[in-house]
């Protein structure tokens, strides 16, 4: 039987069922500011007054601000690497969405070979297998190069 | 604003000593009041930077030191603000000077680092952006600084050669330094053999974490002229605890996203600048009366992006004012002549203190190898996390 797939945090995004992700945002209606995570319910602009946030998908695709990797374990709470899932150098990416004019980071999608990529280029959202327990396995969003 | 003057100030070497922070921290703040020809009967206020990670002591350092130097009813401050920390603490102790209700006050910060990365505290903490960070996307704060150092590549067309001149450069600075860590004269050849941490940042151009303590003793103007039979006093002409103006578009540890830009006017400048910017204002300085700068080489990339932010040079300009020489001891403008955090490597509280020392000990031209030819100003700069601005200007 096929473990169940459940978001590593929940709230923060959602699977859909061709493998892409979204982003769970708040906007306020009264600015038109989004936030991520949602956070609070209320609206940060300091001269808005904003009581409320709007539960919204944020845009799932966006030009690359910049990129790294990680060659090295990061300590805990990144899942400890284990016999079965040992420690998998990864990349990191920022995304900036042109509609909402914020920059948001995930982890690449694996197998992106961050020598190949520049800054403005295209990148959408997946979600991917982050680790497994005894009966789940964890995903997390990550961005992609398009296409 | 009248100054407050800086009457001592002291250190207790960096390094990994293994002891409690608290005997880094009085051994400093003992060096601090000599440094002063003062005692600790002669200060009426406390002002001290916390630690994070070594429990509930570091939480409460002000107490924490006033226990250790013994209790005499002084009252205290124990401020966290991450790396801008001392710089906060010095605010507290500033302030209370400034409105008379103390004549003396001795500021201390100190830390002893665990080894390798920083990770958050201990516990499941979704609603905490630091914990979430680490364990939703394992970006560490080399995964940042590596996220800055490829976005000025890419914008400026910086090299790693350029981020390995930074440690060359600094690596030299700090040889003869007796509070430094690290005393080695890095080649360009050291640094290529260094291991790739976070792309393109290797092991060496990212600080380590150090133990270390560091104090200052300041003091009201009037007190200071009545010690005028111990020299001039060097002064604390700004300073600045600037945070963040919304909308915060550029990507700062630990968040995960910005501020959205939609909805709110642009702030008028970006928040490294805007730290800057306070302490200039309020010491009616600029860029072109410093002498020297210590700023926060969190990673040798940082150090350029500092040169700009202070206003040393216009964006994308930092490696041509670097390779020109002017930010060498020697220079037009030495940055970082203690070594920086390359030499040191971070000890959190104590670090913006120690920055305020070697500006100290530059301004009375007691800073021996190092000493910046006739330094009359001399500028620190910081950035904690969570959006915590520290700089200090420091004049003789």
């Amino acid at each position: 039987m096929s473990k169940a797939r459940v978001p590593v945090i929940e709230g923060m995004f959602r699977e859909e069922p061709d493998g892409s992700g979204r982003l769970l945002g708040g906007r306020c209606p009264t600015c038109g500011a989004s936030f991520f995570p949602k956070q609070w319910s209320f609206c940060r602009n300091p001269d808005c007054c904003g009581a409320e946030l709007a539960d919204v998908d944020l845009s799932t695709r966006g030009t690359l601000w910049s990129f790294t990797d990680n060659r090295y374990a990061p300590p805990p709470p990144y899942p400890a690497p284990t016999d079965d899932q040992p420690f998998e150098p990864y990349g990191v990416a920022a995304v900036e969405l042109a509609d909402e004019q914020m920059v948001v980071l995930g982890q690449l999608a694996r197998g992106t070979d961050v020598s190949t990529l520049s800054l403005g280029q295209e990148m959408e959202l997946v979600v991917e297998d982050f680790f497994e327990t005894d009966d789940e396995v964890r995903t997390v969003w990550k961005w992609k190069v398009t296409g | 604003m009248s100054d407050v003057a800086i009457l001592g100030v002291g250190m207790h070497p960096w390094g990994k000593w293994g002891k409690n922070f608290v005997e880094y921290g009085a051994v400093a703040a003992r060096a601090a009041l000599a440094d002063a020809g003062l005692g600790w009967s002669d200060v009426d206020y406390l002002a001290a930077g916390n630690t994070m990670r070594n429990g509930y002591s570091g939480y409460v350092s002000g107490s924490t030191f006033a226990q250790a130097l013994g209790w005499r009813g002084v009252p205290v401050s124990s401020s966290y603000a991450a790396c801008a920390s001392g710089a906060v603490a010095i605010e507290a102790a500033r302030a209370r000077i400034l409105a008379g209700m103390a004549d003396v006050a001795l500021v201390v910060g100190a830390d002893t680092a665990p080894k390798g990365f920083f990770g958050p505290l201990p516990g499941e903490r979704p609603e905490d952006p630091d914990w979430l960070r680490f364990h939703v996307l394992g970006a560490t704060n080399p995964t940042y600084f590596a996220l800055y150092a490829r976005r000025r590549m890419e914008l400026y067309g910086t090299t790693t050669k350029d981020f390995a001149a930074v440690k060359v450069k600094n690596s030299r600075h700090g040889l003869s330094n007796p509070n430094a860590r690290y005393r080695k004269e890095f080649t360009e050849d050291d640094i290529a053999e260094s291991p790739v941490v976070a792309d393109p940042l290797r092991l060496v151009d990212i600080c380590a974490t150090s133990d270390g303590g560091a104090a200052v003793v300041l003091a009201s103007a009037e007190y200071a002229a009545k010690m005028a039979d111990r020299g001039h006093h060097v002064r604390i002409a700004g300073l600045s605890t600037a945070t963040p103006t919304y909308p915060n578009t550029y990507l700062d540890m630990p968040d995960i996203a910005t501020d959205s830009a939609v909805g709110a006017p642009a702030p008028p400048r970006p928040f490294r600048d805007a730290i800057a910017h306070a302490a200039y204002e309020e010491a009616g300085l600029g860029p072109d009366d410093l002498s020297c700068a210590e700023v926060y080489d969190l990673s040798t990339a940082l150090e350029l992006d500092w040169y700009e932010n202070i206003g040393l040079c216009a964006p994308g300009e930092a490696e041509a004012l670097l390779h020109s020489g002017a930010t060498t001891l020697g220079g037009r403008v030495p940055v970082n002549p203690s070594g920086g955090l390359a030499c040191f490597g971070e000890a959190i509280p104590a670090q913006a203190i120690a920055q305020v020392c070697e500006l100290t000990w530059q301004v009375r031209g007691e800073a021996g190898d190092r000493q910046v030819d006739g330094a009359r100003v001399g500028l620190s700069i910081n950035q904690g996390l969570f959006g915590h601005g520290s700089c200090v200007i420091v004049t003789a």
